[in-house]
């Protein structure tokens, strides 16, 4: 095994870690925001049909049912009508998505968005929709982790900040983007490591619907050749990677750093 | 002139009547501390006063302005979320921990409410931000960031972001109590100046000789109700009520 081969093999790698790249970025791009959005709506507390679970709503309705001989144990019933008026639609909805996100494996996740419309519409499937279906499922992918690693975010800062913000006449907008969401930042940069790690080791995964990035080439090639050379380097590749990764976000923190 | 005044105010948390037919009015250049035990509303009393709770049934005007009025029925019916940011504007509220916002310097916790909210112009807030800290004794302190600072300059930082919005009237809930026991002094003295300059105030506070010297008006509040109320002398030293004598007691002890 001389130098020129692993030469050739790093050259040909290099073509697939830009595609690699290319995914990482744009994910980071589309799940950051996304999950933001995400969070928002599995943290809204809106009930639509709360005017409903009035006490004397409530009163009403129990006393309608026993002048109809119903026999009903008050307190329980009233607590179970008023625990389904209180429903919060959009905070459910973004539960069962979170749930279907990290429930099911992100490779079956890109088998349904590339293969989905084909078989679901009968759209035929185009080769750039190839590029866009890796991109949408590990978006929509990461945006699920995203979202419960902001909503812990938020959730930790102190319910005085909210109220120092809104005693000053902060109005909520004011209160998130000056004061909730900066503090939040901060706290979330080492889990938000954590899944950009997670996810440059992910991109392989894109392989299963035939997109050629790195691991994908590199397999190929080890097909080709009867090596495991391409495979190593593929690996040493990804390290270099999560290494810089790992370095620029390291960055990020100690220029958080000028407060606790 | 009336700066603020609570008419039969109620408020129940679940079951929990917490305030129950609560009155009370503070005059301009007013001082009222509010003492009581443990669990007697007190915090709640304040807080539905700054609009952090809203109030089950009665009255809140600030400078004849309401913010909540009684129905026929007493409920409690708030103005417009308009009408209430202008009437936050009437007050300032500083917290027992302080909640200076730790992301921001000293002078930007001072200066970005007037600046954000009050839209008053950059160079004049900065101005007045930086006699309100020399007169707190942090002039070397407005680039640190909270997390630097004392527990007792935090709180002296609080006391002049509330006061760079220049409120008609400044709520204190407990200010020394996350503090230790000698750096009560400074926070005291501090509210001691506002008061010889004629700041409305309502202190809660179980710092009972600090009470007594400070304020026109001291209200005992236990379970939800005002048990008595009156001239600082009379109610520190000549309680009339049974429960009043019987917590000065516990505190004498
Ligand atoms: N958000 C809340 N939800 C439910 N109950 C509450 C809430 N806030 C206060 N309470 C209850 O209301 C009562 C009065 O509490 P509050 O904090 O006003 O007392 P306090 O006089 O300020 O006491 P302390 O001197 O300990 O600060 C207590 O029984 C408390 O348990
Ligand atoms: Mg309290």
């Amino acid at each position: 095994m001389d130098t020129q081969f692993i030469f050739s093999i790093v050259q040909q790698l290099s073509v697939g870690l830009i595609e690699s790249c290319k995914i990482f970025l744009l994910t980071l791009l589309f799940s950051m925001p996304l999950g933001l959005l995400v969070a928002f709506g599995r943290m809204s507390k809106w009930t639509p049909l709360k005017c409903f679970a009035s006490d004397k709503f409530l009163e009403q309705i129990h006393i309608l049912q026993t002048a109809q001989g119903k026999e009903e144990k008050t307190a329980f019933s009233l607590r179970a009508k008023s625990a389904f008026f209180l429903f919060k639609p959009i905070q459910f909805v973004l539960k069962v998505f979170i749930a279907i996100l990290r429930g099911t494996p992100l490779m079956l996740q890109l088998f349904a968005i590339y293969y989905g419309p084909y078989y679901i519409f009968g759209i035929p499937i185009s080769m750039e929709y190839r590029f866009t279906a890796v991109i949408i499922a590990f978006s929509v992918n990461y945006s699920a982790y995203f979202a419960e690693i902001y909503r812990a975010g938020i959730e930790s800062i102190p319910v005085g900040q909210y109220e120092a913000a809104t005693v000053l006449g902060y109005n909520k907008v004011q209160t998130f983007f000056r004061i909730i969401f900066p503090q939040m930042c901060k706290r979330v940069l080492p889990p938000v490591t954590n899944e950009a790690i997670t996810l440059v080791k992910d991109t392989s995964l894109a392989f299963v619907i035939s997109y050629t990035e790195m691991f994908t080439l590199a397999k190929q090639i080890s097909a080709a050749k009867t090596t495991i050379m391409p495979l190593i380097v593929a690996g040493v590749f990804y390290f270099i990677f999560n290494a810089i990764v790992a370095f620029v976000m390291e960055r990020i923190e100690k220029k958080m750093n000028y407060y606790r | 002139m009336k700066i603020l005044e609570i008419n039969h105010c109620n408020k129940k948390f679940g079951e929990n009547e917490v305030l129950k037919d609560i009155s009370l009015s503070v005059a301009e250049g007013q001082v009222v501390s509010i003492i009581g035990p443990s669990g007697s509303g007190k915090s709640t009393l304040l807080r539905c006063a700054t609009l952090l709770e809203t109030m089950d049934g009665g009255d809140l005007i600030y400078l004849g302005d309401y913010a909540a009025k009684a129905d026929p029925q007493g409920k409690a019916v708030y103005a417009s979320k308009q009408e209430l940011q202008g009437i936050k504007q009437h007050f300032g509220l500083v917290f027992q921990n302080f909640n200076l916002f730790p992301h921001y310097s000293v002078l930007k916790n001072i200066t970005e409410p007037p600046i954000l909210i009050g839209k008053r112009p950059k160079e004049e807030v900065y101005a007045e931000a930086r006699v309100l800290l020399e007169k707190m004794g942090l002039a070397d302190k407005e680039n640190a960031y909270p997390y630097q600072l004392s527990g007792g300059q935090q709180q002296r930082v609080s006391i002049a972001r509330a006061l760079a919005m220049k409120p008609k009237i400044l709520f204190f809930d407990e200010p020394t109590s996350a503090l230790d026991p000698e750096l009560t002094g400074e926070i005291l003295q501090v509210i001691k100046e506002l008061a010889a300059e004629h700041m409305t105030m309502v202190i809660v506070t179980h710092e009972m000789s600090f009470a007594r010297d400070v304020s026109n008006h001291i209200i005992f509040m236990d379970g939800g109700v005002i048990v008595e109320e009156g001239e600082p002398n009379q109610i520190i030293n000549h309680p009339q009520q049974e429960r009043t004598k019987a917590f000065l007691h516990r505190f004498q002890q």
